[in-house]
């Protein structure tokens, strides 16, 4: 795999996201009702005048033209909605937000996932395996919206140790991380668990064993890097999702990030932040996943793209 | 003194289902520069016998109920682990059937290769690399320096299980378990394998212990055989002894069923039935139910060695065949 590769894959993104961007900007075009409807109707003038400033009198192909030459120039248009905001300014403001979050969500994902299914790899079908397997199917059946009220009230009220909300101070940081990141470490425990699981039984840790290596020796050396794959094509999925996905935590503990303008902008027909969103996970899962391919090349040499 | 001594060794896995008794109570020796054969169908114990003593084996289920295990007199099976880890891959070296699968494929050949050197020997890398591809060159394999940085995928089964054997003799064993080396190899391959074997063995007055089912590959490289069944010893002999006047029906039954170019033959006999349930097994002779020249004595008891000569070791209630 060289930079030619890199580069090929890159260029297919460019139809890809024409593709997107055609079907969501006329599927939303579609739905009924718009952004103008409302429970109080404007007056017929009014509604004109709105219409002609966001250019909704033009034909709908004269529209989505325009949208693809603002978006050549990185102009997202205005919202719909949040008057004199562009969708530029939202997301500029709320993606950072919603990245840092994701991130730190991502690492104690990765920090209690990885530890709790190493050790229960390790120690298989003894309380060290069945308690954080145990742990980690509460950990994906128990939603956010009831882990992080509970974090809350413990820790926030009971303990009075964290700020219940708010995110200024790195101490806002942790409770929502946690909240967000404890779903996603439960999964991630459960892959290394069997990733790790099934390298153990494989023929050539037997070989290394035979060769007279230590437990430890072949765990880092001739286990780590073929029980971690299962975790890495996870984690490309779940980079993308953790970051557009918090609206729950973010709305639990007041986060001025991402997730809501998801919801919100499809309910109110926010045409622009919806085609915003939209392309914004499209472009992230798309990365995600060509960083996932690219670590997959340098752990296993038997994988080739051509 | 023995270089290794294997006395009533049992090995039995713990199951849910019972208790399977892969090894019953097995005894021989090995003596330095010697090879021996063990021979035997699937299941017969074979392998588990050399794994078991080794702590290859999951341990849960298996369970060592009772026997010894002598290195240089020293007992195997009391060492500690560490002691034991200090011994596998440096006097004691295996290799394995499946040379697809018994190197790591996430790893360079060299990076593997310079293993046991690094680990026992105290070589540095720089050292070990060296020594790697000495031994890469014994094994048959050109151009070693460019074979260190592939990848095992990269090399075929016939490669592969040469880079086994280098791995296993870098550190110059005293014992080499091979288990089944050649089965998974194609019959030119085989006989290469086994050539190397026998060149390096004449170099470095190493003992083999061969486990294999292929009758053509103990006639071929070793000095003495077992013969093992259902977790038994059934014979002991000199190779040629074994193959000419076996003194056991189990091992005659063995040799009539193995094809041969000298005689020309429509079918070639089988063993009737099927190796006997290791976890329902009865007291009595193993091979009973399959015996053509059973006895009622058989039923009743596992007979005791007979001594046919001072190297030759029969397990049968049953004397003079023909």
């Amino acid at each position: 795999m060289g930079l030619k590769y890199i580069l090929r894959r890159l260029l297919t993104m460019i139809p890809v996201f024409f593709l997107v961007v055609t079907v969501v900007f006329f599927m939303i075009r579609f739905a009924p009702g718009g952004p103008f409807s409302a429970e109080k109707k404007v007056s017929p003038q009014v509604l004109k005048n709105l219409e002609a400033k966001y250019h909704m009198d033009e034909p709908l192909i004269q529209q989505y033209f325009r949208y693809l030459g603002d978006l050549s120039r990185f102009d997202l248009g205005p919202s719909f909605k949040h008057s004199n905001r562009t969708v530029n300014e939202i997301i500029g403001e709320a993606l950072p937000v919603s990245m840092e979050l994701g991130l730190i969500s991502l690492c104690w994902a990765l920090l209690i996932g990885i530890t709790a299914g190493g050790l229960a790899a390790l120690k298989p079908n003894t309380p060290y395996d069945y308690i954080p397997m145990s742990l980690s199917i509460m950990g994906i059946c128990l939603p956010t919206f009831v882990i992080g009220p509970v974090l809350v009230l413990v820790f926030g009220l009971w303990f009075n140790w964290l700020p219940v909300a708010g995110w200024n101070s790195w101490q806002d940081r942790l409770l929502p991380s946690l909240t967000l990141g404890f779903a996603y470490a439960a999964y991630i425990s459960r892959l290394t668990r069997g990733g790790f699981m099934e390298i153990r039984h494989q023929d050539f840790i037997r070989t290394a064993r035979a060769k007279g290596l230590t437990e430890g020796q072949i765990l880092i050396k001739h286990a780590l890097r073929g029980g971690i794959l299962p975790v890495i094509s996870y984690l490309g999925p779940a980079l993308a999702g953790i970051i557009t996905g918090a609206l729950v935590t973010e709305t639990i503990f007041n986060i001025p990030g991402l997730g809501r303008f998801f919801i919100e902008s499809a309910l109110n027909r926010d045409y622009t932040v919806v085609m915003a969103t939209s392309l914004l996970y499209f472009s992230l899962i798309f990365l995600c996943n060509f960083l996932v391919d690219i670590v997959y090349v340098i752990l296993d040499p038997r994988v080739k793209y051509e | 003194m023995a270089l290794l001594e294997i006395k009533n060794l049992k090995a039995h896995f713990h199951t849910r289902k019972g208790v399977v008794k892969a090894v019953n109570g097995i005894s021989y020796s090995l003596n330095p520069g010697e090879t021996l054969g063990i021979v035997g169908e699937s299941g017969s114990g074979k392998s588990v016998s050399q794994l078991s003593y080794l702590r290859l084996l999951p341990s849960p289920p298996l369970r060592i109920p009772e026997g010894e295990v002598l290195y240089r007199g020293e007992n195997i099976l009391t060492m500690s682990d560490d002691k034991l880890r200090a011994l596998r891959g440096n006097k004691i070296s295996m290799i394995f059937q499946e040379p697809m699968t018994s190197l790591n494929p996430y790893l360079t050949i060299g990076s593997q290769l310079i293993e046991p050197l690094v680990i026992h020997s105290k070589l540095s890398k720089k050292v070990a690399w060296k020594e790697a591809c000495e031994a890469l060159n014994r094994v048959g394999i050109p151009e070693a320096e460019k074979a260190m940085k592939v990848y095992p995928h990269e090399f075929s089964g016939g490669m592969r299980q040469r880079v086994m054997i280098a791995m296993a003799l870098t550190t110059r064993p005293e014992v080499l378990i091979a288990d089944e080396p050649t089965t998974a190899l194609d019959v030119t391959v085989q006989a290469q394998i086994l050539e190397i074997l026998k060149t390096i063995q004449k170099e470095t007055q190493m003992a083999i212990i061969l486990i294999t089912h292929d009758l053509g590959v103990i006639a071929g490289i070793s000095d003495k055989v077992v013969v093992m069944y259902a977790g038994r010893v059934f014979e002991e002999a000199p190779v040629d002894t074994l193959f000419e006047n076996s003194e056991h029906p189990y091992t005659r039954a063995l040799l009539k069923s193995t094809p041969r170019i000298d005689i020309s033959q429509e079918k070639i006999p089988v063993i009737g039935g099927t190796i006997p349930d290791l976890s329902q097994l009865k007291t009595g002779c193993p091979f009973y139910e399959r015996c053509d020249y059973r006895k009622d004595i058989c039923q009743a008891e596992f007979p005791k060695v007979r001594k046919v000569s001072s190297v030759h070791e029969s397990f049968c209630h049953v004397e003079n065949f023909k």
